[in-house]
């Protein structure tokens, strides 16, 4: 015996009681006013303000190391290597003699280079596949959906040692890299909201008017989507950061001499027992970028998902 | 029943409730008081957001966490069971009060088995070992009428029927014998077969067990069927109460009468009548207002209405209502709204033709026949209903003939074209000409657009309208024709009440002037006030000729409405023919259960009720022979199950496929409904 779905109408009162917290919303609200609303209550999430004001800085920094960092990052000084932290130099020198605050300072660029356009990246595609593989279903679905399975199975290194084995190590490669393995992920979430959201009937509705695919995946399910995959965006950005400094760490990535952060961890290693401020600071960046940005779609997810 | 019993099991007194909200306290109960006498059934009833679910909560004390008991008190047994603290709480639930949810599907725990699910309830209150428990679960279960109670035990709730579940719910909960029951919707959702087999369980159980009983409903026939007492509820407050049979039969608030008369009755036709919707909407939560709640929408309220709160006035006889004029309630005439002409005849033209349609779907290498064979014609202008309980296909049927997936087999012709999903994309006449109106109005609109924009793309794409000031202008009309105020465009969805929803989806699929609209249950998932307004905009809109398939359970509502009706069972017609004549004798016996497990208000239905066994067989494996012999309550032998029934015609125009002749039918069928009992197969 099937059950028919409750009618939304007869839902008993307590829905209300229960309303998130989050957006208020007036019974009429156009575009503008619900962007309003989303963003108030996110000014009101102490966790996405903590983790957007810590981004905010970081993203201030990499446009504007130049102005701000004391010494020249690549300056070496052979006479002061090794130096611990001090007044003048805040977080000690290399073992070059380069000013570590500097290079920590200068090597959010390319981390939040690297990052935002591999997940861009990643996203344009795996939006494609998402909507195509969840909308269509059948045989594409099947097709793609096996590819990137098999992607999937893959270890991020392997595939990134691959690649950069035969294309070299340039800072687009490594964008190239980081969106292709973040492609299948990102293509599973948003097939994961189409499927459930292709099921509505204004999806039928758009059909019997005589919209075409693209039109119903683009104009209708994509806008209904856009909460999961700004929450999706997010994780992953925070995921690419983290990957960008891994390569970079194992010397796939960046190279010499360039102030990045996972570079200068991985060149810092061998001196941990003596110098160990060479990985601590740019070990701290990292994880402040990091932890920010979870912060910033924990703050997101919870506001978009009232 | 009459048991005479002075005693009150449950005294509400001056229960005020409000939920907070971002710092504000929302008033949802406004000073409500009700007495439950021992052994009563007391229904409460009103339209959705009237509070209704908080007064059941509150009784069981399940308030969620931002509801504030303002002030008021709930006894119980002589103890305030608001002041309870947990552990005295959980000593009543279960045992001494108990509730029945809405959906059973749910209530029950998918990975326990059914024995052990109830064996609890008696461990756990009333301390039986474990093999004593069993048993008593077994005995229950038989309390409750399930047949082979032992096996029932042994299986999980996935394995039984909507029907089944519920039994078993209701097992759990009169377990312990409660004082006190309460049923917070308990058959909404449910086919009219299944609801039908609900109630005939309260009633006997009743019957067997002396509860008191809650009954929450929004469905006034199921109200009047099992309660003695009912109260209705508007914007938080008990606006009238009395006996149930007294209120329904004289009400004495304009809102109870309101509620009355939107209802579809039997007799009434769209030809005959037109329904007397109530106008406007609940005021919004915690809004406050200082004269009767009910004065916006009341026709006969005055100044004094407006300033003044109206108590609730002792009317005698135990009846109360809150309205000063409750004397003039009596004589209050439909308003003027509701008398329009009728829409005229349909024409003889045939606009729709299916032959032979076949729809299968595939699922686990099994092949499963939706539709099996369905050949039906509809006429110009003309109104084709179809009813059937859910999983009889009537869902797929829709989707082929709109073009929304392709049939397996058979052919639909429209308007002389050959259908079929690329025809449908191909061809603007095609696309223009046919239409849907959804079930959901939430789920019908796309809610990241405004209703002005949902509607220009439904006039760009249908009518091919692309200047802006044209756009403007048409998506105007158009929100107009459906009664839809121009300052509700600009709104998204989400903004909009259920009622206004479903008028912006009708007035999409009105874009292109079409001469064929389906309606897909449009209007079972809004209130009955709003309901009818909604049937009275689709009645209008037939001025202009349009057709329209009508599918729903409701036959009042498809009764209504329709000129013609097809009865589905199981992916297969079981009968058609004109409205009146497939509700009259004889007709089959399917669309007489189906007749006779309907809820209705009409006290002049005085036939014996007849009673489907089990639920509907899997259409991935139809019975052989005729479709319905495993259920039906004429079943003659093994003719019904070996040879596919023929066509009969009856004298008043309907054809039903039975093996039974029409003037044998008439006399089972009037035998039945003499004695209501299945004859023994």
């Amino acid at each position: 015996m099937q059950i028919e779905t409750p009618d939304p109408a007869m839902i008993p009162l307590p829905v209300v009681a229960t309303a998130a917290p989050g957006i208020n919303l007036p019974p009429r609200a156009s575009r503008r006013q619900r962007a309003r609303a989303v963003f108030i209550a996110l000014l009101h999430s102490k966790t996405f303000m903590a983790g957007a004001i810590i981004m905010l800085f970081w993203i201030l920094d990499a446009i504007f190391w130049p102005l701000i960092v004391p010494h020249d990052p690549n300056a070496q000084d052979l006479l002061s290597t090794l130096q611990r932290p001090s007044g003048a130099h805040l977080f000690g020198t290399d073992d070059l003699g380069r000013d570590v605050f500097s290079r920590v300072l200068a090597g959010a660029r390319s981390v939040l280079t690297i990052a935002p356009a591999a997940t861009a990246l990643g996203l344009l595609g795996g939006i494609t596949i998402g909507l195509v593989t969840g909308y269509y279903r059948g045989l594409v679905d099947d097709v793609l959906m096996r590819i990137v399975d098999a992607l999937l199975a893959f270890p991020l290194v392997i595939i990134a040692l691959l690649v950069l084995a035969v294309l070299g190590h340039s800072t687009l490669n490594v964008v190239l890299v980081i969106a292709v393995v973040f492609t299948p992920l990102i293509a599973r979430t948003v097939r994961a909201a189409v499927l459930s959201e292709r099921e509505r009937e204004y999806v039928a509705s758009a059909r019997l008017l005589g919209e075409p695919g693209i039109v119903v995946m683009v104009r209708e399910i994509l806008p209904n989507i856009v909460g999961a995959i700004v929450v999706e965006a997010t994780v992953r950005l925070g995921y690419a950061i983290f990957t960008a400094a891994t390569l970079s760490f194992l010397g796939l990535g960046i190279q010499q001499p360039s102030p990045d952060w996972g570079l200068s961890i991985s060149l810092g290693r061998g001196f941990l027992q003596v110098a160990s401020w060479m990985v601590l600071f740019p070990a701290l960046a990292l994880a402040t970028l990091v932890v920010s940005l979870n912060f910033v779609a924990d703050g997101l997810r919870e506001v978009l998902s009232s | 029943m009459s048991i005479a019993i002075a005693t009150n099991a449950v005294d509400i007194e001056n229960l005020t409730i409000s939920y907070r909200r971002r710092g504000r306290l929302l008033r949802v109960i406004n000073d409500v008081s009700l007495q439950i006498k021992a052994g009563e059934a007391y229904g409460l009833v009103g339209e959705s957001g009237c509070g209704k679910s908080t007064v059941a909560m509150a009784l069981m004390r399940y308030l969620p966490a931002n509801a504030v008991v303002e002030h008021g008190k709930i006894m119980f047994d002589g103890q305030n069971l608001l002041e309870l603290n947990q552990g005295a709480l959980r000593r009543l639930w279960g045992r001494r009060m108990a509730m029945v949810y809405q959906d059973p599907g749910s209530a029950l725990n998918p990975s326990m088995r059914i024995g052990d699910q109830i064996a609890e309830v008696f461990r756990y209150h009333l301390n039986l070992d474990k093999k004593a428990a069993m048993d008593a679960s077994g005995s229950m279960l038989e309390k409750v009428q399930i047949s082979n109670p032992e096996g029932v035990l042994r299986r999980y709730p996935h394995e039984l029927s909507g029907g089944q579940q519920h039994r078993i719910m209701f097992a759990m909960a009169l377990a312990t014998d409660p004082e006190l029951l309460v049923l917070d919707e308990p058959t909404t959702g449910l086919d009219a077969t299944v609801e039908a087999e609900v109630l005939d369980l309260v009633e006997k159980l009743r019957a067997d067990f002396n509860t008191s009983i809650l009954f929450i409903s929004h469905n006034l026939g199921i109200v009047a069927r099992i309660c003695e007492q009912v109260g209705v509820l508007y914007a938080g407050q008990l606006i009238e109460e009395g006996a149930a049979n007294d209120v329904f039969a004289s009400p004495r608030h304009p809102y109870t009468l309101g509620l009355l008369r939107c209802v579809p009755r039997l007799g009434m036709n769209k030809h005959t009548q037109r329904l007397d919707p109530i106008p406007g909407s609940l005021p919004a939560l915690g809004a406050t207002i200082t004269g009767c709640v009910y004065a916006d929408r009341c026709a006969l309220a005055r100044d004094r209405c407006r300033a003044e709160q109206p108590p609730l006035i002792q009317l005698g006889n135990g009846r109360s209502s809150r309205c000063f004029y409750h004397e003039e309630v009596s004589g209050m005439k439909p308003s003027p709204e509701a008398r329009v002409e009728p829409p005229p005849p349909p024409s003889e033209e045939i606009l729709l033709k299916l032959d032979h349609l076949i729809k299968t779907y595939r699922s686990g290498g099994q092949h499963t026949a939706a539709v099996a064979d369905v050949s039906l014609e509809v006429r110009r202008g003309e109104v084709f209903g179809l009813v059937g309980e859910s999983g009889s296909g009537k869902s797929s049927l829709a989707k082929c003939i709109v073009g929304l997936t392709n049939a397996s087999g058979g052919t639909i012709s429209f308007d002389n074209e050959d259908l079929s999903v690329s025809s449908h994309r191909n061809n603007q006449t095609l696309r223009r000409s046919l239409q849907m109106v959804f079930q959901n109005p939430d789920s019908a609109l796309n809610p990241s657009y405004s209703i002005r924009s949902i509607l220009e793309r439904a006039l760009k794409l249908l009518a091919g309208i692309h200047s802006h000031s044209d756009l403007d202008a048409r998506s105007e009309e158009l929100a107009a024709s459906v009664k839809l105020e121009s300052r509700h465009l600009d709104s998204r969805p989400t903004g909009l009440s259920g009622g206004q929803k479903q008028r912006a989806s009708i007035a999409r699929a009105f874009a292109g002037t079409p001469q064929l609209v389906l309606c897909d249950e449009p209007v079972s998932a809004l209130d009955v006030s709003v309901q009818a307004a909604i049937l009275n905009l689709l009645v209008d809109l037939q001025k202009s000729g349009v057709s329209y398939i009508f599918i729903s359970h409701d036959l009042a509502v498809v009764r209504y409405i329709a000129d013609w009706i097809g009865v589905m069972y199981l992916g297969i017609l079981m009968e058609v023919g004109p409205a009146e004549s497939v509700f009259s004798l004889p007709h089959h016996p399917y669309t007489e259960s189906l007749l006779s497990a309907a809820a209705t208000l009409d006290a002049d239905r005085s036939f014996a009720r007849v009673r489907l066994r089990g639920a509907i067989p899997s259409p991935s494996n139809p019975p052989s022979g005729c479709r319905f012999h495993t259920r039906c309550p004429l079943y003659l032998g093994d003719i019904c199950k070996t040879q596919e029934p023929p066509w009969q015609q009856t004298a008043s125009g309907n054809q039903y496929m039975c093996h039974i002749p029409p003037d044998e039918l008439l006399a089972k069928e009037l035998a039945l409904r003499e004695t209501g009992q299945q004859v023994a197969s």
